[in-house]
């Protein structure tokens, strides 16, 4: 089995107009920058993209709405310090917005992913987000009901990547990642290094290979985080 | 009133002081973004606490000094972050496991209002904009205690005691004490009930700035904070 690919474009080469994508990564931590760029320069439109943020300065996901390949935003903080391209076209009505509180993100990916379609949390309850959804009573409290968030595709980025598609993780750029490979139909993995099958001890395996479909090799990624501190624009 | 109030209400800097003394040693923390973190810098002597962060570290200590950032390790603020030895990683869903599982102690976080039920308003003014929640919903779920620091009015003099909070609510009778710049009042039975007061407050004043009744259930003490 060999699930590695030698380009960036012909990994995200089969994501097509209107797919839904899940995007993994908090602010820049964990961000495919690669991924996400190479999708750019492929240019599918029409997008549903889920991950916690909608972008920052003029990279990545920020990129991508600027790009105006994204129809919809599911995330828990649109809001950021450079948020233009998100906010202005809320603003004007020209991108949707499903706003999910943050744990309840992580927990619908979740869900997706194990094959439960949905999920009671008393998150939310009470408040605007849960207008709309059932509620029921557990012990005594309200709990509202979540359903499951899968996707076309998944972008995720690890640390280490083998030729079955076992990852790792870098300190807290995994967050959404692991989740998001188990979610989609099609995971897409960017790593910054391949190594030969028994090359990551199983012990150290967070998203065992039968979660990711591809694994391609970015040796040293870029970093969100620092292309806006060097005020980057993609393209 | 007011400006009789600008000269003697706490800091921020107090408020997180004093927030920080009931912090138990070994207790599992989560500070919300922003003023809330500054509670992190005034752990009583001899006492460690574990910090939570939603993206996924347990265990977190300082900010690095500049330059020695590390941009995948950051706090759910997006600030660089440094480990303290046995912190730990793990994913948003274990990360959230542990805020709605009840396995944090304590939660701190910021307000807009808070009313006398407990109910809290933090993630939106409700005035139109982006709207972005964040973890906010999650977090006053869960832990054992949730905490809330806060000027006791808004810089227009308004309460943000209130008998309801008239902004969009973030939970429902989810908060159990307020430390405010004058103040600390537990929420109890559906009410405020005054446990600590600045020694040069009055009572009647206090209340004249508070949107609810404060109840007096045994001593109110002398809230005492260093000069910082």
């Amino acid at each position: 089995m060999d699930k590695t690919v030698a380009a960036l474009a012909e990994a995200v080469a089969p994501i097509q107009d209107g797919a839904t994508v899940m995007i993994g990564g908090f602010g820049g931590s964990g961000a495919p920058i690669e991924l996400i760029h190479a999708l750019i320069d492929r240019g599918p439109k029409d997008l549903s993209v889920i991950n916690n943020n909608a972008g920052n300065g003029h990279v990545g996901i920020a990129a991508m709405i600027e790009q105006g390949m994204v129809r919809k935003m599911i995330c828990s903080f649109p809001r950021s310090a450079d948020p233009k391209v998100f906010t202005d076209l809320y603003l004007a009505g020209e991108i949707e917005l499903e706003l999910v509180p943050q744990g309840t993100l992580a927990e619908r990916i979740r869900a997706g992913g194990a094959g439960i379609p949905a999920f009671y949390t008393p998150t939310s309850f009470g408040t605007d987000l849960a207008k709309g959804k059932p509620v029921a009573e557990f012990n005594g409290r309200q709990y509202v009901q979540e359903r499951w968030l899968k996707a076309d595709f998944a972008l995720i980025k690890g640390e280490l990547g083998d030729p079955l598609g076992n990852l790792t993780y870098r300190m807290a750029a995994r967050n959404f990642n692991p989740l998001m490979a188990t979610a989609a139909a099609h995971t897409i993995a960017q790593v910054s290094r391949i190594v030969p099958p028994g090359g990551i001890d199983p012990e150290q395996v967070v998203t065992p290979g039968i979660f990711v479909n591809s694994v391609t090799e970015a040796a040293i990624p870029q970093q969100e985080e620092i292309l806006n501190r060097q005020e980057a624009v993609y393209p | 009133m007011s400006a009789a109030i600008n000269d003697i209400k706490l800091s921020n800097a107090q408020i997180a002081w004093r927030a920080a003394q009931d912090i138990e040693d070994g207790a599992y923390v989560n500070l919300g973004i922003g003023f809330p973190e500054m509670v992190a810098k005034f752990q009583p002597a001899g006492r460690e606490a574990v910090f939570h962060t939603e993206n996924g570290v347990l265990g977190f200590g300082e900010a690095p000094q500049a330059g020695e950032e590390d941009w995948d390790l950051i706090n759910a603020g997006k600030k660089a972050i440094t480990l303290k030895p046995g912190s730990a990683f793990f994913h948003h869903a274990d990360s959230f496991a542990m805020v709605r599982g009840g396995h944090l102690d304590v939660a701190i976080l910021g307000a807009y209002q808070v009313a006398q039920n407990g109910d809290l308003a933090n993630w939106s003014t409700g005035k139109g904009g982006v709207p972005a929640v964040g973890g906010a919903m999650d977090l006053v779920h869960g832990a054992k205690r949730v905490a809330v620091i806060t000027d006791h009015i808004t810089k227009k003099g308004e309460p943000k005691l209130m008998t309801a909070c008239t902004m969009p609510l973030t939970g429902v009778g989810c908060v159990t004490r307020v430390y405010t710049s004058l103040a600390v009042i537990d929420i109890e039975d559906g009410r405020f009930v005054l446990r600590e007061k600045l020694p040069a407050i009055y009572f009647d004043d206090l209340q004249a700035v508070t949107g609810a009744e404060l109840k007096v259930d045994g001593t109110v003490r002398d809230l005492i904070v260093p000069a910082l």
